[in-house]
């Protein structure tokens, strides 16, 4: 119970943090919501889809995918930022739970999410992204992209709390998320890569994860050398074991990296 | 009772290259302040550390408020407060606003948290600037508000490391003064510090540290003496220097030192103010006015001195910072 508590103070400060700079929030919905206009605008019109409803249809899960995954560099950046100020130190020297800081840390991650995943649906919508799967699918997508960011931000986690220096920090957080983002189905089809590519950009949780998500929002998943390979037949199904995954290996690594900080 | 007890305690860095806690031993009398003062390096952060259940040793025992740090870290966390080298607030929300979480997290109720929050910024003299973010806040505020922080539940025992360092002379004060009130009120405290003034200041107690060893320890007066007695000093006019230095030689029995630009006579004196009297007396006898006489005692510089060989300086402490910061490079 008193675990519970612990955990719900970190998050309220973390939301804290955003009423007191505002520029963050701002910041971190107008990254994404500037990536959907130009890909829908400036590549949108020489990539051929074959897709009713254009591009837009298969930008936007991979818009939502990439933008989740950069949770990980801001749960990252963040307990880096808590461990070079002596927070983290002043945290474990108090009689709370020893994962109500990371529990706290990536659960405030998340809400940041379903802001930016609000405003990045809104702009879609505007610039004509109409996902047909059913409510309860595109409810069910959104909350595959919430866990999946969850997920990474606990990557995200250990990285921070491993890490001497903020700069490590950063440069880590991005060659983790960079490949993973781009060596996928998320802004062109996998079929263009050369073969040993596609299998890599198949079987990435990006990439099962942006899979899913076009199946939630009721469109054709379109594979190459892969196809019929089990990521590409059963999206949702990987991605879920993948989050599964990572937070079997992250969660207790994250946790005990907390226990023994800086030690 | 003792509050506080480490026994034989070992930390090494490195693969054991660097030994920054080697068989340390100390303890605090309950509801008495025990000093730990050494240079920059000494292994002051790693006791208090250890102490506090941030950091296990290699070997070695440690209670605090008879509870074992290292078997049952979570009770000692329950009476404890500890603020650290570096003052841990969080630099964007407002000191109120830490305060009040903080209380939260040592699970008072909401308006508990709120009530001591404001208890204590009163008490700090920081109310003006509850509503302010950190970040504004100068040095000694913030070290202020991360000694509340830390008092928030009345702790059995406080740990602060280096609550001045980095301080202006005024902030300094102001902070003596905060610990000074709390010592008043019968808190157990282990305070370290590289400043040797600060010791005798503010503790009952003194454990000198160096190279991760308590190389000695005591009351500041007992540190003094161990050093030497009282020192009697006087300043003449440069004519009588000669005639001065054989009237205090003769009076203490001592051979007496002579700083000739200061024209300053001193030797050790082991009958102190008797002495002083009588050298008086004589240089009146003899018609010889003195611009200055007094008696010293040891100032804790002679102390660290006479100990180790080397002064406990900010020089040190400079050195260190460089090579650290070559490696950091590297
Ligand atoms: N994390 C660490 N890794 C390697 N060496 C360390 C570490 N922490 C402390 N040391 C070394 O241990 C010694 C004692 O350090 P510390 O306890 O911080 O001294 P003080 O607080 O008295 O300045 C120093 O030589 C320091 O360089
Ligand atoms: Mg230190």
């Amino acid at each position: 119970m008193s675990a519970f508590q612990d955990t719900m103070v970190i998050t309220q400060r973390q939301l804290r943090l955003l009423t007191r700079v505002p520029e963050v929030l701002l910041f971190s919905t107008i990254q994404p919501i500037m990536f959907v206009l130009l890909f829908r605008y400036v590549f949108g019109g020489s990539i051929d889809t074959g897709q009713p409803g254009g591009y837009v249809q298969l930008l936007m899960p991979g818009i939502f995918v990439q933008t989740v995954a950069f949770t990980l560099a801001g749960t990252a950046s963040g307990l880096a930022e808590d461990m070079k100020k002596g927070l983290i130190d002043r945290f474990r020297s108090l009689p709370i739970s020893q994962s109500a800081l990371v529990v706290g840390r990536t659960l405030g991650d998340s809400l940041l999410n379903i802001v930016v995943l609000f405003a990045m649906g809104i702009t879609g919508w505007l610039v004509g992204w109409r996902p047909s799967g059913g409510a309860f699918n595109v409810f069910l997508g959104f909350a595959f992209l919430l866990g999946f960011g969850y997920a990474l931000s606990w990557i995200g986690a250990f990285v921070g709390l491993s890490a001497k220096d903020f700069r490590v920090v950063q440069n880590v957080s991005f060659l983790v998320t960079f490949p993973l983002t781009f060596l996928s189905n998320a802004f062109a089809p996998t079929t263009g890569m050369p073969r040993p590519l596609q299998y890599f950009a198949e079987w990435n949780p990006v990439s099962t994860m942006v899979a899913a998500c076009r199946e939630l929002f009721g469109l054709e998943n379109q594979f190459g050398a892969t196809a019929g390979s089990f990521p590409s037949e059963n999206p949702l199904i990987t991605s879920l074991i993948y989050m599964v995954l990572i937070m079997a290996v992250f969660v207790p690594l994250s946790v005990r990296k907390y226990r023994k900080a800086a030690g | 009772m003792k509050s506080v007890i480490a026994e034989d305690l070992v930390k090494t860095y490195d693969k054991g290259n660097v030994k920054a806690l080697d068989h340390l031993s100390l303890d605090v009398e309950e509801g008495t302040v025990l000093s730990v003062l050494g240079p920059n390096g000494a292994g002051k952060t790693t006791t208090v550390r250890i102490l506090s259940t941030l950091l296990r040793p290699d070997s070695g025992r440690a209670t605090v408020a008879g509870i074992d740090v290292i078997k049952d870290p979570d009770k000692v966390r329950e009476v404890i407060g500890l603020s650290g080298q570096y003052a841990a607030v969080d630099e964007i929300l407002t000191g109120y606003d830490n305060l009040v979480m903080f209380g939260r997290l040592y699970h008072l109720g909401k308006k508990q948290a709120v009530v001591r929050a404001n208890e204590l910024l009163e008490r700090f003299s920081l109310t003006e600037a509850a509503k302010r973010p950190i970040k504004t806040y100068s040095g000694g505020m913030r070290r202020r508000l991360d000694l509340a922080a830390s008092l928030i539940v009345k702790p059995k025992v406080l740990f602060l490391d280096e609550p001045t360092t980095g301080l202006d002379p005024r902030g300094r004060q102001e902070m003596w003064g905060v610990i000074q009130e709390l010592v008043k009120g019968g808190v157990t405290l282990l305070l370290t510090t590289q400043y040797l003034e600060e010791a005798d200041q503010l503790a009952d107690e003194i454990a000198v540290i160096d190279n991760g060893k308590v190389i000695a320890r005591g009351t500041s007066d007992v540190l003094k003496k161990q050093v030497g007695g009282e020192r009697l000093e006087v300043v003449v006019e440069s004519q009588h220097v000669a005639k001065t230095l054989e009237i205090v030689e003769k009076i203490s029995g001592h051979s007496a030192s002579l700083d000739e630009g200061l024209r300053l006579i001193a030797s050790p004196v082991s009958t102190g103010s008797a002495a002083l009297f009588e050298v008086l007396k004589a240089l009146d006898a003899a018609g010889i006015h003195a611009l200055d006489v007094g008696l010293k005692r040891p100032s804790l510089d002679d102390v660290f001195l006479a100990l180790t060989g080397h002064v406990a300086e900010e020089k040190k402490a400079e050195e260190e910072k460089t090579s650290k910061r070559v490696k950091e490079k590297k």
